[in-house]
């Protein structure tokens, strides 16, 4: 008995580019099982998935090692078609609705019924006519079985968010054959109430005899509600438990790990922070960020502090540089020095003094088609009329201090490149932060904000920019905020840490604060 | 009651483009002094000669394609097939049968490759169309102006410029192609659907004695009425008389139809109330209807009305194969086909979750749009009666495009009845916008002007209104006020 699996994933290996982001990992799924599956961003989870549903990215990426079996026998899944006859079953966390369809419509996407007309047999299938009154037949015995008490000739348009995720479940549901859901964070756009109908009708489709995959960050719901679970951390499988097993402490404590390498050497701490003397101030912070939205963020950093604000991803923590930055809609208030943020006006925390390195080094933090020093000296041309001659009413750029500032810079940082005119584009990844960081460096700034300082670059630049980081603050007494989805940059640099949850800030943490508390700290939500 | 006024507000924005037209077209009919008579007859001719290309634009509005400006193609497909057909001598409605059996397979070729270009460049089909209209004229001038003569031999003084290579700037379908399909007489069309009707009816039958599904009865009902019906217009002589004439009368027409509506309705209320007794069915709506019908019937033995019904006369069977298109429109959108295209214009994302081959459904809704504009750009030709071998395509899908606009259509979402309405303002604003512009300020040339400002100006408010709408980012603020300025905004 035990050894009957609906779904055994054996031995899954995967690597981007030759970053391995899956090592060996195995998941085993019984039927009629809730099978949680546990990871911070980055484990692997996404990845895992994308496997088991045959997506383009990971066969236009070199495929996979190991082995596929679905009850028992080896499969090999290179499209979502394939995966979708195999009986496997996505509940996506974006809607995957049209709003113009009706609900009828939306359940039926793709596998319409259909009755052969005069001109199908002339023409081929596309010709049949719809069998409107059967879709609809199907559609109601969908939602009933799930619970939901909608009519099923309603536009998906007007309906509440909850309800699109039912929906998203009574497709699946409809589906024939369907052995295997995966339920990738469903209750992460949910109210409780809602959350906890989907939770029990996820119980009611795996007394069915389906299998579930749960992925969700809140850890609750996967002790009150999974069968078993699988932990992944880094690529590889941490646990695989029964859920009787293992408490929600010891949950966090894995997904987390103690990750001991240390990143940073850093310089002896001669600052002395005081609470009196406050850098940069939040009260009841609110940002209109798609994603990663913030709802009431108090926050006080004090002055010549590194702070960290870390969480997952979709919490709110990239909202909190990017709303205080102007670059979306922010509501609040925000004080510099004791000196209120106009946060209507674009630019206007630049003026003050603080200098933001961004986390979309692509889109927003560079000009791609233009030179490394030109792009080093940019906001401080725009911003502080620096770097330019001033011939009455005309500016002109000082070509050749621009130039001097940037070959320092260049020398400074390490930005390896072929001159200072080289277009800041065909920079890797790591010397294109270091442009950024130059840029930011260059405005003299008072407080530093760098947001996912060493996203996408290597291990050799990743220390270069933290340890000069901590430099500037050694030295300089530069006020510093850190905002970072890894956990380990913030714990060896950071004097204080807040984890971001829902929008607000769950804790403040010591980096050295214990896995389980920043665990459930981040998954309190 | 604020209700009402809301709603009427609401009617009034989301059909503020027609209303400024009709207004524009009421302003510009007083001030150019035309007799109405003039107008109406121009227009039904126009409406007649331009109606089916503008329909041709609706299916890749459906799949999410926007507004093809590749049925430029189509249109050049069509000429190609004008060409060789005047060339080898046929005339008459054989000639233009010709013309659709050699310029579709052309189309469908055309189709395809474009279909495939856009689905390399998603998101920019428009402006992929455009372009690609000009590229495929420079291909059409190199086929017309050197390769036929210069490599094809052909030898006709009357196509073909003096010097033996390249093909005369106008080619005169006077004595050939003109009035091919508008002289069609109803009869003769009668005939083919009874026939049609008939072969169906037999194929039924056969189904039906193979698979046993359908029901006997509807077979044989379908077969005893095209016997009948062909049995009434050959055997009684003044039905066969009246629809052996080519042209009806537009007073005739209205008549007709205004039968063919009581007569529907009052069938549908005695199938509905007294047979099927379905408690759903209202006994107001069909009562209105027949009504409408009567005071619609009393109104054209008003004197101004009943002098244009009396003046004008349309080409039936250019208007029947209109209607048809306009029948395929709506009707492809309950076929698995059409529901399919509809969930690629949607969402693509949606659509490829859902296992549907987007690119495949992508290039069949080109295919079908180049088709129908090949058979609207013959429909036109045969009407307009000369062949300007390198202008006649060059406009084509900006006028088309700029019709379906007018008539409230977006990039988005574009259905029979805008493309209908779109085609009667914008050719009325192109039939009086001269004779206006002469009236007012003594030059008929400024209304010339005015009349092509307005098709590119109608084309380019509404590109920008879509680019706009596509770029700014929705706000997410729940306050409900900012919410009715984005959709007054939208629409």
């Amino acid at each position: 008995m035990s050894t009957h699996f609906l779904l055994n994933m054996k031995n899954i290996s995967k690597e981007y580019d030759g970053n391995q982001v899956l090592k060996n990992v195995n998941l085993q799924v019984k039927p009629g099982e809730i099978h949680a599956l546990i990871g911070e961003n980055g484990a692997g989870k996404s990845t895992l998935m994308n496997i088991l549903f045959g997506m383009p990215v990971i066969h236009s990426t070199g495929g996979f090692e190991g082995t596929v079996e679905i009850n028992g026998e080896q499969v090999f899944i290179d499209s979502p078609q394939k995966a979708i006859d195999y009986g496997i079953g996505m509940v996506h966390q974006e809607f995957m609705l049209i709003p113009g369809f009706t609900v009828t419509e939306n359940i039926k996407i793709g596998r319409e019924i259909s009755k052969p007309s005069l001109l199908s047999h002339l023409f081929g299938k596309g010709m049949e006519t719809l069998d409107f009154e059967q879709m609809a037949r199907d559609a109601r015995k969908a939602l009933s079985d799930i619970g939901l008490n909608i009519e099923e000739y309603i536009q998906v348009a007007g309906l509440p968010v909850g309800y699109m995720q039912f929906i998203e479940i009574a497709r699946e549901i409809d589906k024939t054959g369907i052995k295997l859901l995966v339920f990738d964070e469903p209750t992460a756009v949910l109210t409780e109430s809602e959350a906890e109908r989907l939770l029990e009708i996820m119980k009611v489709i795996a007394s069915k005899g389906i299998a579930i995959i749960f992925i969700t960050h809140r850890l609750s719901e996967v002790k009150n509600y999974a069968d078993s679970i699988t932990i992944l951390r880094d690529g590889e499988v941490v646990t695989h438990k029964d859920i009787k097993d293992i408490s929600i402490i010891e949950i966090a404590e894995l997904m987390i790990g103690r990750k001991v390498e240390k990143l940073v050497d850093l310089a002896e701490d001669t600052r002395t922070l005081s609470d009196s003397d406050i850098a940069l101030s939040l009260k009841n912070f609110h940002v209109d960020m798609p994603g990663e939205r913030v709802r009431g963020v108090d926050l006080d950093i004090r002055k010549g502090e590194i702070f960290g604000i870390g969480g997952l991803a979709g919490q709110g923590k990239l909202g909190i540089p990017n709303g205080i930055m102007g670059l979306y809609k922010a509501e609040g208030t925000v004080e510099i020095f004791g000196k209120k943020l106009d946060l209507s006006k674009l630019g206007s925390a630049l003026a003050n003094g603080i200098a933001f390195v961004s986390e979309d080094r692509r889109g927003v933090g560079l000009l791609l088609d233009e030179s490394i020093e030109l792009n080093i000296v940019f906001s401080a041309m725009q911003i502080k009329d620096e770097f330019l001659y001033h011939l009455g009413p005309v500016k002109l750029l000082n070509q050749k201090q621009v130039r001097q500032h940037a070959l320092k810079m260049i020398d400074l940082l390490d930005i390896r490149c072929t001159g200072p005119t080289q277009k800041v584009g065909s920079l890797s990844g790591g010397n294109q932060q270091k442009v950024c960081l130059a840029r930011a460096l260059t405005m003299n700034p008072e407080i530093l904000i760098v947001s996912e300082p060493t996203r996408g670059i290597d291990i050799g630049a990743k220390k270069l920019v933290l340890e000069y980081l901590a430099k500037l603050n050694r030295e300089q007494g530069m006020t510093i905020i850190i905002v970072s989805s890894e956990l380990v940059e913030l714990r060896s640099l950071c004097d204080r840490i807040a984890i971001v949850s829902g929008g607000k800030v769950s804790a403040i943490v010591k980096p050295d604060a214990p896995d389980a508390e920043i665990g459930l700290a981040m998954a309190a939500g | 009651m604020s209700n009402l006024k809301d709603k009427a507000i609401k009617a009034i924005l989301d059909n503020k483009v027609v209303i400024l037209f009709v207004l524009l077209c009421i302003a510009a009919i007083y001030a150019s002094k035309s007799p109405l008579t003039f107008v109406a007859a121009e227009l039904f001719t126009r409406f007649g000669r331009n109606g089916f290309l503008v329909l041709s634009l609706l299916i890749p509005v459906l799949a999410g394609m926007g507004l093809n400006f590749g049925i430029v193609i189509g249109a050049i497909a069509a000429q190609i097939a004008v060409f060789w057909v005047v060339y080898w001598g046929f005339t008459g409605i054989t000639g233009f049968l010709l013309c659709v059996l050699m310029s579709t397979p052309i189309a469908i070729l055309f189709g395809l490759l474009v279909g495939r270009l856009f689905n390399k460049m998603k998101g920019a089909e428009m402006i992929a169309g455009l372009v690609l209209g000009y590229f495929a004229d420079g291909l059409y001038q190199l086929f017309f102006l050197y390769i036929i003569g210069g490599i094809i031999p052909v030898d006709n003084p009357r196509l073909i410029i003096s010097t033996g290579i390249g093909v005369k700037n106008t080619i005169d379908l006077a004595d050939n192609l003109k009035y091919s399909l508008d002289t069609v007489p109803m009869i003769a069309i009668l005939k083919i659907t009874f026939t049609i009707m008939f072969i169906a009816a037999l194929v039924k039958l056969v189904l039906y004695l193979r698979k046993k599904n359908g029901s006997l009865q509807s077979i044989i009902m379908l077969g005893a009425a095209a016997v009948l019906g062909f049995a009434l217009i050959n055997f009684i002589p003044p039905l066969t008389d009246f629809l052996s004439t080519d042209r009806l009368l537009l007073l005739d027409a209205v008549t007709i139809a205004i039968i063919i509506l009581i007569a529907y309705q009052v069938w549908d209320l005695i199938n509905k109330k007294l047979i099927k007794k379905d408690p759903h069915y209202q006994i107001t709506r069909p009562l209105l209807f027949i009504a409408l019908a009567i005071a619609l019937y009393f109104a054209t033995y008003l004197k101004p009305v009943e002098q244009i019904l009396l003046f004008v006369r349309i080409p039936v069977t250019t208007y029947l194969c209109i209607v048809a298109l306009c029948l395929f429109n709506s009707l492809i959108l309950r076929t698995r086909l059409g529901q399919n295209m509809r969930t690629v214009g949607q969402s693509q994302t949606v659509a490829n979750a859902a296992g549907l081959d987007v690119d495949r459904l992508r290039v069949i809704a080109m295919i079908i749009s180049t088709v129908l504009a090949c058979w609207g750009q013959l429909i036109y030709l045969q009407n307009i009666g000369t062949f300007s071998t390198y202008g006649a395509h060059t406009q084509v899908g900006q006028f088309a495009i700029a019709a379906l606009l007018v008539g409230g259509a977006s990039v988005q979402k574009a259905n029979n009845k805008q493309a209908i309405i779109g085609v009667i303002l914008f050719h009325t604003l192109f039939i009086v916008a001269p004779q206006a512009g002469k009236e007012l300020f003594n030059n008929a040339q400024l209304g010339e002007y005015f009349r092509v400002f307005v098709a590119y100006g109608v084309i380019a408010v509404s590109l920008a209104m879509h680019a706009w709408k596509t770029t700014v980012k929705p706000k997410i603020t729940t306050a409900p006020s900012s919410g009715e300025e984005a959709t007054v905004a939208q629409s």
